[in-house]
């Protein structure tokens, strides 16, 4: 339920990042189909491919905005040190405390989490028929994400391409 | 050849080109081939393949690969083998789900077995070969027309 909840908001707002006019906007729209794209992946219990899209959708979105604002906006620290300061240390805290809490429930260094690994290890032949289990993993059991990968290298190749034509569309046709 | 005279490097490299070039495609095939039963798979196998022709490029001029294969043709098959991967995920919903692996597996060990997966990686070697081949050819292409002002 709440998986199609989050499907529908994406949609539309992919939708509204197409379509509205405004750039600085639809980059805003853009982040909010990543950010719930990492939200649904959590509700599919990959915590793995939450934590790479939060990382990689900040990142693109820092980039997007830094592209699209054309000044820098101002910065008032003057008055306002108390706030500043307080609200600093009150981030700090709360990092801190969950940092603490999450570490605590890691395991101990030299034991890993072999709860999914062992299935792998031990019936991925036999689910698979590949003797390579990195390419039983990539291709079989995690093949969602190896589409991804490629995706990503197709989308590079694209860009390259468009921009190192050797002479724009536009050229052509004022030739013709 | 008909390019030997006109632009590419030394005799010397033209001739040790002409000798391992094939082996190096040959190599990249197997990589592909063996993904898995061996270590490799589509995309070590398939830089492998773009490396033997941008090797062939390097020591014989660009005329002698671009007069061949061009820029649109290079992006069209890297468009086939995303596609071809896209199919074979969507193969898999005839077995009930998204990438299910419903060919019969065969033999563990065997070249033909394993169901879907080497398919998936010869997809993937199409498109990632020709992908970078495709990037590199875009470049040449671009220091070719700089030249040419």
């Amino acid at each position: 339920m709440e998986l199609h909840l989050l499907l529908l908001f994406m949609i539309i707002t992919a939708i509204i990042a197409i379509e509205v006019k405004d750039l600085l906007s639809s980059v805003v729209a853009v982040g909010a189909v990543g950010f719930a794209l990492c939200v649904a992946f959590l509700i599919l219990k990959a915590p793995d491919l939450a934590i790479t899209q939060l990382v990689v959708e900040i990142l693109c979105l820092i980039i997007l905005i830094r592209a699209t604002i054309k000044k820098d906006l101002p910065l008032v620290i003057e008055g306002r040190w108390v706030f500043n300061t307080v609200s600093t240390v009150v981030f700090v805290a709360v990092f801190l405390f969950f940092a603490y809490a999450a570490l605590r429930e890691l395991p101990q260094f030299g034991e890993p989490m072999m709860s999914v690994v062992k299935k792998y290890l031990e019936e991925g032949t036999s689910e698979t028929g590949a003797v390579n289990l990195v390419t039983a993993v990539i291709l079989d059991f995690r093949a969602y994400d190896t589409l991804g990968e490629a995706t990503v290298l197709f989308t590079a190749v694209i860009g390259i391409m468009a921009v190192l034509r050797p002479r724009g569309r536009k050229k052509v046709e004022e030739k013709e | 050849m008909a390019f030997e005279q006109k632009s590419g490097m030394s005799l010397i490299v033209k001739t040790i080109t002409r000798l391992t070039v094939g082996l190096i495609l040959i190599f990249g095939i197997y990589i592909v081939l063996h993904g898995h039963l061996s270590p490799g798979g589509g995309f070590a196998g398939g830089v492998i393949i773009a490396l033997a022709f941008v090797h062939l490029m390097l020591a014989f001029g660009k005329d002698a690969v671009t007069t061949r294969i061009s820029k649109e043709m290079a992006s069209n098959l890297e468009s086939i083998g995303a596609l071809m991967f896209l199919v074979i995920a969507l193969i898999g919903y005839f077995g009930g789900s998204f990438f299910l692996n419903i060919l019969s597996k065969g033999t563990p060990f065997e070249l033909f077995s394993s169901g879907t997966i080497p398919l998936s990686n010869a997809a993937i070697s199409l498109k990632v070969g020709v992908g970078l081949f495709a990037i590199f050819l875009a470049l040449v292409i671009l220091e070719g027309s700089k030249r040419e002002k």
